[in-house]
């Protein structure tokens, strides 16, 4: 029996009828057609699908749509603000944080959560903060260094 | 990967759980899900109806009462991890919730959903046996508690009925002069503990008044390692004294050993003193 789920997505509200297998992953690739959300392990190790709850980092491979019901989802789609970028995604650009880009939504909003629970982390801290995610072409330098340039770019404004 | 169909309930209340489990034979229960969607993905679990209980208020939250730290079955890792009463009640608690998965595991994943599964390579099982845990169970009779040692059975097998849900669990909160620590070897990849080692430690002027002592990963269900706990009893808490008590943990693992292509069980029951001893240590350092 399908079970009706209501999901706001970057602040639009999603309405649909699902099985109740039905992962949030899926939920917002294939019926909300936001594919930025990477499925990539598919066994919650590699953060590729790494979404905001109510602004709380979350695996939403690992998360079924009806737990979601009534939440807020934010998605890399809905981090900047239209064609203004959030400070995590211009930092990534500008310090070559992504390589073939597949993991770099999860790591950008799995740095979202670690720049929410600790505005100006060292280094170690950001590799710890990270450790969820998974990058294929093994380009973590640059995704530290980016981290840290979102931090500060972050504590300026 | 998709889980097999199965039915979706949401309970409000304990009590509304209850009877959405009395009326779906089989059912199992949904919290964060971070154990239990693995398993329906996996096909391991195929329930005919999944009731989710991850809104139920009356099970979240730690509150601090009567010597006891009480959580909530709902609570998160990350909750525990930050809990400030929990910092100072219960140190290895707090150390061990803040080392599972990552993050984002740590947002979703319960205490209650964690010791339901009862994982071996789990780290709270563990901690709370060495603690002196009791769990609190609603169940078709009215409310009970249980201690660690009656709570796990086995691998993945613990003490709760079909009708069972686990509500809540109690930590003895240390007192002024204790101290206690969890310290593990994870695993690469998966940050289970291949073995994990807790300890609590009560050492007035720096003598051990008691300590308990328990270790994962290497067997079924968390060991207490009463051999440890005696060879430390009244002892100066010197390193010397706490390297020969630990070096005793692998007598109490018994024959039952849990090993695996990445460590056999003879390399955990091995490898288990030097974790013990850590934990003694740092929880020796803090009880000071």
């Amino acid at each position: 029996m399908k079970v009706p789920v209501s999901i706001t997505i970057n602040g639009r509200v999603c309405e649909h009828e699902v099985e109740p297998r039905t992962l949030l992953v899926h939920f917002i690739r294939d019926l909300a057609g936001l594919t930025g959300t990477k499925v990539g392990c598919d066994t919650s190790q590699c953060g590729s699908c790494t979404v905001l709850i109510d602004g709380v980092s979350a695996k939403s491979c690992t998360t079924l749509a009806a737990q979601a019901d009534g939440a807020g989802i934010t998605t890399i789609e809905g981090l900047g603000d239209g064609e203004q970028l959030h400070p995590l995604q211009e930092s990534f650009w500008n310090k070559h944080g992504l390589q073939c880009g597949f993991c770099t939504p999860g790591m950008i909003l799995a740095s979202h959560e670690l720049l929410r629970t600790n505005a100006s982390p060292s280094e170690a801290e950001i590799r710890h903060g990270l450790e969820g995610n998974l990058c294929r072409c093994t380009g973590y330098e640059n995704i530290v260094r980016a981290v840290r340039d979102a931090a500060g770019a972050m504590a300026q404004e | 990967m998709f889980a097999a169909d199965f039915e979706y309930y949401r309970a409000g209340s304990v009590a509304e759980a209850r009877e959405l489990l009395a009326a779906h034979p089989g059912a199992k229960l949904l919290a964060g899900g971070h154990s239990l969607i693995p398993l329906l993905k996996l096909r391991l679990a195929a329930p005919a109806a999944v009731v989710d209980i991850g809104r139920i208020g009356e099970l979240h939250g730690i509150s601090n009462g009567g010597g006891a730290l009480h959580i909530g079955a709902l609570t998160t890792h990350a909750e525990i991890a930050a809990s400030a009463a929990v910092n100072a009640g219960a140190e290895a608690l707090a150390e061990a919730a803040s080392q599972i998965g990552d993050p984002a595991v740590r947002n979703r994943g319960t205490i209650g959903g964690n010791v339901a599964h009862a994982d071996p390579a789990s780290d709270l099982p563990t901690v709370l046996a060495a603690l002196g845990a009791t769990f609190t169970v609603s169940g078709p009779d009215g409310e009970r508690s249980l201690a660690a040692a009656d709570f796990f059975q086995g691998m993945m097998a613990t003490a709760l009925g079909e009708h069972d849900i686990l509500t809540a669990v109690n930590v003895p909160a240390a007192g002024s002069g204790s101290g206690s620590a969890y310290v593990k070897f994870s695993h690469p990849a998966s940050r289970y503990a291949v073995v994990g080692a807790a300890a609590a430690v009560t050492g007035a002027g720096g003598t051990c008044a008691g300590a308990s002592v328990a270790v994962g990963g290497a067997t079924a269900v968390p060991v207490r390692c009463a051999s440890v706990e005696a060879a430390l009893a009244g002892r100066a808490l010197s390193a010397d004294a706490i390297a020969a008590a630990a070096a005793a943990a692998g007598s109490d693992f018994g024959d039952d050993l849990l090993g695996d292509v990445f460590a056999s069980g003879e390399y955990r029951k091995a490898v288990a003193p030097v974790y013990v001893q850590r934990a003694l240590t740092a929880a020796a350092e803090r009880a000071g």
